[in-house]
């Protein structure tokens, strides 16, 4: 039927296809000349391509998938890569390891090297609960300041990372527990009302001195074995020093009884299966530098 | 010809009965889950869809009694009633979707501030798939419902087939959605990105779509044309390809018949690729023939003119259906994935450039002889612009699939913005352009409420698309760049969480940008409804008695604008 009467559309002079779909028609333009030739490019492309890289599935005996030309592996260059930054990682690493405070300190070179690595590392791992620098978030100690629970020595830092705090599984973990003195019925509830008075008495905040002076002995006789005659804490049982008017887990008349009522004794986990020894020792030089090594 | 009609009416009957059987059927199986069931998720998934497909049943025994005498499928006429429905749904569905989206937003922005730990079901974790699932599938799939059933019709010049079955279709589809979307918020998912819904939520919507896709294939079958126009054919694409990805990545096994929980049959790697391969595919079967097939018939429609190349459209459909289809594993660069099946992700979507752009191309020189339309008549200018972003997106994903540049936009909000560049810009706008044409044409109206509001949405949620687009490519690049920043010992510069930090004027920008769209939707809706009731600009058109009424061919060019 070619000979019927053709449909010239009066805008552009082309002909239509001749249907008409709602009184929608369609125009008989060829493809555009620059989209097919952009296509062809791609295709012509996608087919070199194909050629000089891994493009073939593995066939059965093969193997492997093919590797092209370039005779190209994704795992094989990352396998390499992480390889090469171990070796150039190596000296430097062997010598943190030896090194002595005294050494890293006076070595410029190594010194940078190890804050270089446990700034990066305290970053992903620490700083989730120390917060970015170590400047702590209540139930996390700052490390940022000369305050310490524990020990504050480069040593002691870098046991506290071996180690974890009541990590279970441990057995070298640090460890000390404080009774919930309300929880498990060891004092009631008055008690622990009058021995909050005394805590903020020591800390020197407002109290009530009659409270305070009621359940002084008892101080003496439940608390002063960790806590320390006159509050002072005690380092060697992870024993806050209450007298500081730092807190762990709040300072205010609330914070204190509850902290007495339940306890808190909070974790940190063994970082010593986790990260290399190399790794261990560079996070207790960057904490150690952070405001407070000892 | 009282026999064909006494026939008419004969299977009309059957399909009322066969919905009505069908939907008992299930009803009763959710009875026997809501009584056995062996969790709250399921207990509760059971009774919303005893309410839903009750009230669905009790409303078709109601209307069919109503009934009397009146065939309710007459072949003379289109099926319009169940095309309204689908724009009021598309319209609901998209505004919950959107405000959900602006509520998540705020929530990555302001984690502290719009965080409810006493509502658990806030937490961005659940409301996260909520608002995917609800835009593209609640929102884009009711438009594309609609469309789909009104352009069928007018293509084919014929009736829906199937009597009452394309209202259990939509019907179907809505109880999906609900089902999906509160389970989401109990905490009921597969946790499969885009395809969360759990086991028997899955079967539901494959019945549904096997339906749809039944009459779809029946309309085109009785069709009074010679050809099947382009629209349908990407229609068509997209309704088949959909169900083959559907049915694919859900394949899994429940715990318990009774129960929310399955497994899925995959497993590491494979379940990674089939995963992409369903979710890459989803954006080019749902997202973008769907849409192009709205295209093909909205924009000739609505500017009057031919659409440009018939040739093009074979190339570019075949071409983009064929390639598109392969392009998956480009979502799973540099990772377990083993290398040959990069490549081949990479090829194909560096091939599939040029068979995205035949659309964009087919679509804007449709205008030519119509090009003051862009100034005078801001839908035509929607769409339009629709396209712009269509463009810009399918060069940028094509681009993001090269492996050197994914490995810098890879997992970055540069991901983030590309897809809603796509969403809001392409599937959005393609979309308000279809609904702002429909809703006239349905409800007989001269034209809208008030196209100064069309105006107003034009330009806000355009600066709305722009301030995400641009604040999400800045966040993804400055992301990329520092989680690959070494210092000089070969350390990670950055910690992860500081990179997070660095993003929080970018989240405040997108933020803002999902709200102005949000707002555009917001004034969209007010405005269609306005148009609906019949106020303001939209005043009644004289109606002809015959529906199938078409212009002669050459008529149709001449012809005034809508």
């Amino acid at each position: 039927m070619a000979d019927e009467i053709k449909d010239i559309d009066d805008h552009s002079g082309i002909e239509t296809t001749g249907h008409s779909w709602d009184g929608i028609k369609e125009l008989n333009n060829p493809l555009p000349r620059w989209w097919l030739y952009v296509w062809y490019g791609t295709i012509i492309w996608a087919v070199v391509y194909m050629v000089f890289m891994p493009a073939i599935p593995a066939l059965p005996g093969m193997g492997t998938n093919t590797t092209g030309l370039r005779n190209h592996s994704d795992r094989d260059l990352v396998a390499a890569a992480v390889a090469d930054l171990k070796a150039a990682r190596v000296e430097q690493s062997a010598t943190l390891l030896e090194a002595s405070l005294e050494e890293i300190e006076t070595d410029r070179g190594l010194q940078q090297f190890a804050l270089a690595m446990g700034e990066s590392l305290f970053g992903d791992n620490c700083a989730t609960c120390h917060g970015a620098g170590g400047r702590g978030a209540i139930g996390y100690p700052t490390l940022a300041d000369d305050v310490w629970l524990w020990d504050g020595t480069l040593d002691g830092i870098e046991y506290t990372l071996r180690h974890g705090i009541r990590h279970e599984g441990d057995l070298d973990t640090r460890f000390s527990l404080m009774p919930s003195f309300g929880r498990d019925n060891l004092l009631s509830t008055d008690e622990i009302d009058d021995l909050t008075d005394y805590v903020l008495r020591v800390s020197g905040q407002e109290h009530d001195g009659e409270a305070a002076d009621r359940v002084a002995d008892l101080y003496q006789q439940q608390c002063a074995s960790c806590h320390g005659v006159n509050g002072q804490g005690d380092r060697l049982q992870g024993a806050p020093n209450l007298t500081d008017q730092e807190w762990l887990f709040g300072g205010s008349r609330d914070a204190i009884y509850n902290t007495i009522y339940n306890a808190r004794n909070s974790h940190m986990p063994a970082w010593q299966d986790r990260l290399d020894d190399a790794s261990i020792k560079a996070l207790a030089v960057y904490v150690h530098t952070l405001g407070g090594g000892e | 010809m009282t026999e064909t009609i006494g026939a008419t009416r004969r299977s009309n009957n059957t399909s009322i009965l066969g919905v009505g059987a069908l939907t008992s059927v299930f009803l009763f199986l959710a009875l026997l889950m809501a009584t056995y069931s062996k969790d709250a998720g399921m207990e509760y998934q059971a009774l919303t869809f005893l309410l839903l497909a009750g009230v669905f049943v009790i409303g078709m025994a109601l209307w069919v009694g109503g009934l009397v005498d009146r065939d309710p499928f007459d072949e003379s006429e289109y099926e319009n009633t169940l095309i309204k429905f689908g724009v009021a749904a598309s319209m609901f569905w998209g505004i919950a979707g959107l405000l959900v989206g602006v509520v998540i937003a705020l929530q990555l922005t302001w984690p502290t501030i719009f965080y409810f730990p006493e509502l658990g079901w806030t937490n961005f974790g659940r409301l996260r798939p909520l608002h995917t699932s609800a835009v593209i599938f609640a929102f884009g799939g009711n438009v594309l419902l609609a469309t789909s059933f009104y352009v069928v019709q007018r293509t084919c010049r014929t009736r829906l087939a199937g009597g009452m079955w394309p209202w259990f279709v939509f019907w179907g589809y809505q109880i999906f959605i609900v089902l999906a979307a509160t389970g989401y918020l109990m905490g009921v998912t597969q946790s499969k990105e885009y395809a969360e819904p759990e086991w028997y939520v899955d079967l539901w919507l494959t019945l549904v779509w096997v339906v749809y896709l039944l009459v779809f294939l029946g309309t085109l079958w009785k069709r009074k044309e010679p050809h099947i126009y382009v629209a349908n054919w990407f229609f068509l694409s997209f309704i088949v390809t959909i169900a083959m990805l559907h049915i694919v990545n859900n394949l899994s096994i429940p715990v318990s018949l009774t129960g929310s929980k399955s497994v899925q049959v995959f497993a590491g790697v494979q379940d990674a690729m089939t995963q992409w391969w369903y979710g890459h595919n989803a954006v080019g079967f749902f997202l973008t023939t769907g849409f192009l097939a709205i295209m093909y018939y909205f924009i000739p429609k609505r500017v009057n003119r031919p659409v440009f190349s018939y040739r093009l459209s074979i190339v570019h459909f075949w071409s983009l259906i064929f390639i598109y289809i392969w392009a998956g594993p480009h979502h799973l660069h540099y990772t377990a994935l083993p290398q040959w099946a990069q490549t081949l992700g990479m090829t194909f979507s560096v091939m599939l450039w040029m068979p995205s752009w035949g659309g964009m191309i087919n679509g804007v020189m449709t205008l030519s002889g119509a090009w003051d339309k862009l100034r005078t008549d801001p839908v035509v200018r929607m769409m339009v612009v629709s396209l712009a972003f269509y463009g810009m997106s399918t060069f940028e994903g094509p681009l993001m699939s090269v492996r050197a540049v994914n490995s810098l936009s890879h997992y970055t909000e540069w991901g983030i913005g590309h897809v809603h560049s796509g969403a809001l810009g392409w599937v959005g706008y393609i979309s308000f352009g279809a609904l702002y044409c429909l809703v006239p044409w349905l409800y007989k109206k001269k034209g809208l409420f008030s196209k100064s509001l069309v105006e107003w949405h034009f330009w806000i949620s355009t600066i709305g698309i722009i301030f995400y687009m641009v604040s999400m490519w800045f966040a993804g690049i400055m992301e990329g760049l520092m989680w690959r920043a070494y210092n000089e010992y070969g350390f990670l510069e950055y910690s992860f969480v500081e990179t997070v930090e660095a993003k929080h004027i970018s989240y405040m920008i997108r933020a803002l940008g999902g709200l102005l769209y949000f707002s555009g939707a917001a004034i969209m809706a007010y405005n269609l409804i306005r148009t609906a009731l019949g106020h303001g600009e939209a005043e009644n058109l004289e109606t002809t008695n015959d529906p199938y009424a078409q212009p002669e061919p050459r008529a149709a060019a001449l012809a005034p604008a809508e």
